[in-house]
C-alpha cells in the first residue's frame, strides 16, 4: 500500500511531522540521472577501466617478475648489467616485444592507479585538472621515449 | 586530505593503503628508469654512467625495496582479482592476505642475496 493513501491511518499510529499541506521534502535516489549530470558518465569507461586493471596486472605479473628475475636475480644480479648485456637482450626481437608490452601496460596501468588517487585525495577541480594533466603529459611522453628507444636501439651506436 | 579517511581498518584497509603505497612508488620508478634506458639511445658510457649508479650499496639495498613493493603489489593484485571474480573471493580476503604475506616473505628471503650480491661482495670481499 503506498504512503500517500494512508495519511490518517499514519497519523493515528505516530505524530507525522509531514502532511498534504506541509509535504517532507523529496530525497532523490542517489546516482539518479538529471539534467545537470554530465554526459561523459554514460559511457563504460570507469568499467573498462577497471577491467584493465585486472587483466593488465596479470600479463604484469608475469612480464615484470621475469624482468626482475633476468635484471636483478639470476646471472649475478644487478653487477652484469651494461650497455652491452642490453645490446645482447635486445638483439632479440623476443626480448623487445617482452620489453614494449610491458612498458606500455606498465605505464597504462600506472597512469590509471594514479588517475584513481588524483581522483581520491585531490578534493578542488581545479587541482585535479592539473594534476591529471601533468599526469597524461607525464605519460604519454614515457610511452613514446621508451618505444622510440626500442624500436631504434643501435648496438653499433659508437 | 579529507577527514577521517581512517576507514575500517583491520586487513581489508591495510592491504589497499599498502597497494596504492607500492603502486605509487612503482609508477615513479618506472618513469625514471624509462628514462635511464632510454641513455642507450645517447652512448655506452653514458648507459653504463647511470647505470654504476644502480650498483652503488645505497641504491642497491633500494632495488630490494622495489622487489618488496613489486611482489606485493604483484601478490596483493592476484588476491584482489580472486576477490572479484572467484565466488568464495570476499569471504576468504582476509585468510588470502596471510597467504600474500606468507608467499611475500618466502620470495624477499630468496631474493636476498641474489639482489644484494653485488653490494655484499663489494662490501665484505671475495
Amino acid at each position: 500500500m503506498s504512503a500517500e493513501t494512508t495519511p490518517a491511518t499514519a497519523a493515528a499510529h505516530d505524530v507525522s511531522l509531514y502532511d498534504v499541506d506541509n509535504p517532507a521534502p523529496v530525497i532523490e535516489a542517489p546516482r539518479k540521472r538529471t539534467k545537470k549530470t554530465p554526459k561523459t558518465t554514460r559511457t563504460n569507461f570507469e568499467l573498462y577501466g577497471w577491467l584493465f586493471m585486472r587483466l593488465s596486472g596479470i600479463v604484469l605479473v608475469v612480464l615484470v617478475l621475469g624482468h626482475l628475475l633476468i635484471q636483478l636475480v639470476l646471472d649475478g644480479g644487478v653487477s652484469k648489467i651494461g650497455f652491452a648485456f642490453v645490446a645482447g637482450r635486445w638483439a632479440s626481437p623476443f626480448w623487445q616485444a617482452w620489453d614494449l608490452v610491458m612498458l606500455w601496460l606498465a605505464m597504462l596501468h600506472g597512469a590509471n592507479g594514479l588517475r584513481t588517487v588524483i581522483n581520491d585525495y585531490a578534493e578542488r577541480a581545479t587541482t585535479r585538472f592539473w594534476l591529471k594533466n601533468l599526469l597524461y603529459a607525464a605519460t604519454v611522453f614515457t610511452v613514446l621515449l621508451g618505444t622510440l628507444v626500442i624500436f631504434t636501439f643501435d648496438p653499433n651506436i659508437r | 586530505m579529507p577527514a577521517g579517511t581512517l576507514y575500517r581498518g583491520r586487513e581489508g584497509m591495510w592491504s589497499w593503503v599498502a597497494h596504492r603505497v607500492t603502486g605509487v612508488l612503482i609508477f615513479f620508478f618506472l618513469f625514471v628508469h624509462v628514462l635511464d634506458t632510454a641513455l642507450v639511445r645517447v652512448s655506452p658510457e653514458a648507459y653504463d654512467d647511470v647505470v654504476a649508479t644502480y650498483k652503488t650499496p645505497v641504491v642497491n639495498v633500494m632495488e630490494y625495496g622495489l622487489v618488496a613493493a613489486i611482489l606485493f603489489h604483484a601478490l596483493n593484485g592476484l588476491r584482489i582479482i580472486a576477490v572479484d571474480f572467484w565466488s568464495k573471493g570476499p569471504r576468504r580476503q582476509k585468510q588470502m592476505l596471510w597467504w600474500v604475506v606468507a608467499i611475500w616473505v618466502v620470495l624477499m628471503g630468496g631474493a636476498f642475496y641474489p639482489v644484494l650480491q653485488h653490494t655484499l661482495r663489494t662490501l665484505f670481499g671475495s
